[in-house]
């Protein structure tokens, strides 16, 4: 093949593109799914949850999760008459070994598990620096952790919580819904582990999810709504007490 | 104390940032304030403050170069910072800031620093010898033009570049404050007022190092101190800091009377972990005491030596105060949970990368490179002294 100059000048930049793109290794091959047929969230039955701290374990084992930071989390409420101001509340190692029996008698007690939101308007993207998280057109907030500067902006602008910084790769983590399973047909790790269902993952796009019809007939809520961040993780029977 | 009192969600224990982020507003904030100070004598024909005006440009500068190390330090993966530039998100505050600073450098500082030298640079390249002379030769771009003309041309765009400067500089580090201004998640920052809070106490801050320095490189010099530009200074800064204060008092006002549902967290902060930092350092030593010993000079009529060390007792009381000031800003706003259920507690690490070795370190390093561009630009004139001190007005 005879290559000109001129040629050689505008296939270098491209060769280059596709280099990087190598570098970069490809994704799990994932296809029969379409991207854009999904829109992910998930549904949290408030009270369906006893605290046994199954959907932490899983997620740490799945996701490789170093010990003292978390994807998932479990919260314990306690409340005393009408002081829903004043919650007690604790969540010893994340909830990931139960919780020990509680010292308060009497009172409304319940358990909340978290994680991220996967906001449509999500803080943590807004203020990323160089774009190194981003929300996928299956409406999930991830994060490149070959880009990521490790600034820790975005754990400062998430209002929940969800975000630490990896003591060892020095990068943000954060809950990714299981994107590597979801993206296969499966569940979450937690949803899956979940012994009483408290946990399901939804895809909102989908017109035979239940998550449709279970929207339409309960009261659902979302955490902190004020924020306005259009989150896509959904309570059911949610205390006003609940931050 | 224990590190969490009451319940912080599990990955808010840690703090994020640390002693260095603290720094890097404190540095810009000098930046800033030291140009603003500077422009008044360039723009404003302030004639009396006239001896500081080429040291607030060469301290400006020794600040702005070391403002973006803290950031580096601190960053996870320092060898992608320069993806900031590269692929920025615009919707980022933090991703512009790389382009604010970098057009604040080397768009406004060191070209009015170069406009305003270029003289003494070109006369200094004919008289000094061996490496001297090389650097000077540099410093001259290649245009030894020094003609009545030139420099007419040179005062005339010196001075457009101030003009765009002060905006500029407005835009440095009330863009600053916008970094966490407007992080709507966390309620001890989210404030549109961050952002003017910050330019002022920049330009408080500013203003008190020029004067403190001119006044210590003087006595270092045994050169007699312009009484009359220390006087306008000290008057500046008194009437800035009033704006300053009370806009923070606005803010404090406004968050105690409208108490919406963060307010008694951040009260029990305030008045439990902050309390020394905040109340003690920031508002009584380093703002209300150097405002009223400001406020003696302005009412009594004091003598020179009685004046001099008001004004430096004042000046380093207000760098504290601003050091303060950040402190509770970047450390205290995380020092409480967004459940507003508990707080943590920073400790600071020592010979660490973010520890407080470092950041002595980093404090102290824009003053050798000040040591340097003073030798190397000198800001007073050739025969070694200031300008004539004046009789006051």
């Amino acid at each position: 093949m005879n290559i000109t100059r001129r040629r050689l000048l505008v296939l270098l930049p491209a060769a280059a593109i596709a280099w990087k793109h190598i570098l970069a290794g490809t994704p799990e091959a994932s296809p029969n799914y379409k991207l854009t047929e999904h829109w992910w969230g998930m549904l949290v039955d408030v009270t369906k949850c006893i605290g046994c701290g199954n959907c932490v374990r899983a997620c740490q084992t799945e996701n490789d999760v170093p010990d003292g930071y978390y994807r998932t989390w479990v919260e314990r409420y306690h409340l005393e008459g009408w002081a829903f101001q004043n919650p007690k509340v604790d969540s010893p190692d994340g909830g990931k070994n139960g919780f020990p029996p509680g010292n308060q008698s009497g009172g409304k007690n319940f358990f909340v598990p978290k994680l991220c939101n996967h906001c449509v308007e999500s803080p943590c993207t807004q203020v990323c620096p160089v774009g190194a998280t981003f929300v996928t057109p299956d409406g999930v907030v991830l994060i490149d952790q070959k880009y990521c500067l490790g600034c820790r902006y975005c754990v400062q602008a998430c209002p929940y919580g969800c975000r630490f910084i990896h003591p060892q790769k020095e990068t943000a983590e954060k809950c990714t819904l299981c994107y590597h399973r979801i993206t296969k047909g499966l569940t979450t790790a937690c949803c899956e582990s979940c012994p009483t269902g408290a946990r399901q993952l939804a895809d909102l796009k989908d017109p035979k999810d239940p998550i449709h019809e279970f929207l339409r007939t309960h009261s659902i809520q979302v955490l902190k709504p004020y924020m306005a961040t259009n989150s896509k993780v959904f309570y059911n029977g949610l205390d006003g007490s609940v931050r | 104390m224990p590190l969490v009192d009451g319940f912080m969600y599990p990955n808010e224990v840690e703090l994020q940032w640390s002693v260095l982020i603290v720094l890097y507003p404190y540095l810009t904030g000098l930046v800033a304030g030291a140009f603003i100070l500077a422009s008044l004598e360039r723009v404003f024909r302030v004639e009396a403050v006239k001896p500081t005006y080429r040291l607030a440009l060469l301290t400006a500068l020794a600040f702005l170069l070391v403002a973006p190390l803290p950031l580096q330090l601190h960053l996870g993966h320092p060898e992608r910072s320069p993806e900031m530039y590269l692929t920025p998100h615009r919707s980022s505050a933090m991703a512009m800031f790389g382009f604010v600073y970098l057009w604040y450098l080397m768009a406004v500082l060191v070209v009015e620093i170069w406009l305003d030298y270029r003289r003494d640079i070109v006369l200094m390249s004919q008289s000094s010898r061996g490496w001297k002379r090389l650097i000077y030769r540099v410093l001259t771009l290649g245009s030894d033009n020094i003609s009545e003309r030139a420099l007419q041309i040179d005062e005339r765009v010196g001075w457009l570049v101030t003009v765009i400067g002060i905006p500029s500089a407005f835009l440095l580090h009330g863009y600053v404050g916008f970094i966490f201004g407007s992080v709507k998640a966390n309620p001890w920052w989210s404030t549109p007022l961050m952002p003017v809070v910050f330019l002022f106490s920049a330009m408080v801050s500013g203003i008190a190092a020029v004067m403190c320095l001119y006044m210590f490189l003087n006595w270092l010099r045994r050169v007699p101190i312009d009484m009359r530009c220390v006087d306008t200074v000290a008057r500046y800064l008194f009437y800035t800091f009033i704006i300053d204060f009370s806009l923070e008092m606005l803010d404090l006002i406004h968050r105690i009377y409208e108490a919406d549902e963060s307010f008694r967290s951040l009260d029990f902060m305030v008045h439990t972990r902050l309390f020394t930092s905040q109340v003690l350092i920031q508002i009584l030593a380093g703002t209300v005491l150097p405002i009223a010993l400001l406020a003696l000079t302005q009412v009594l009529k004091l003598p020179e030596a009685a004046r001099k060390s008001i004004y430096s007792v004042a000046g380093l009381l207000t760098l504290i105060g601003i050091f303060a000031m950040r402190w509770n800003v970047v450390i205290g706003g995380q020092l409480f949970s967004k459940s507003f259920l508990g707080y943590t507690t920073y400790k600071m690490g020592f010979v660490t990368r973010e520890g407080l070795l470092m950041a002595i370190f980093l404090s102290i390093l824009p003053l050798l490179i000040l040591g340097v561009l003073v030798k190397l630009l000198p800001p007073w004139s050739e025969k070694g002294a200031m300008p004539e001190p004046q009789p006051p007005a």
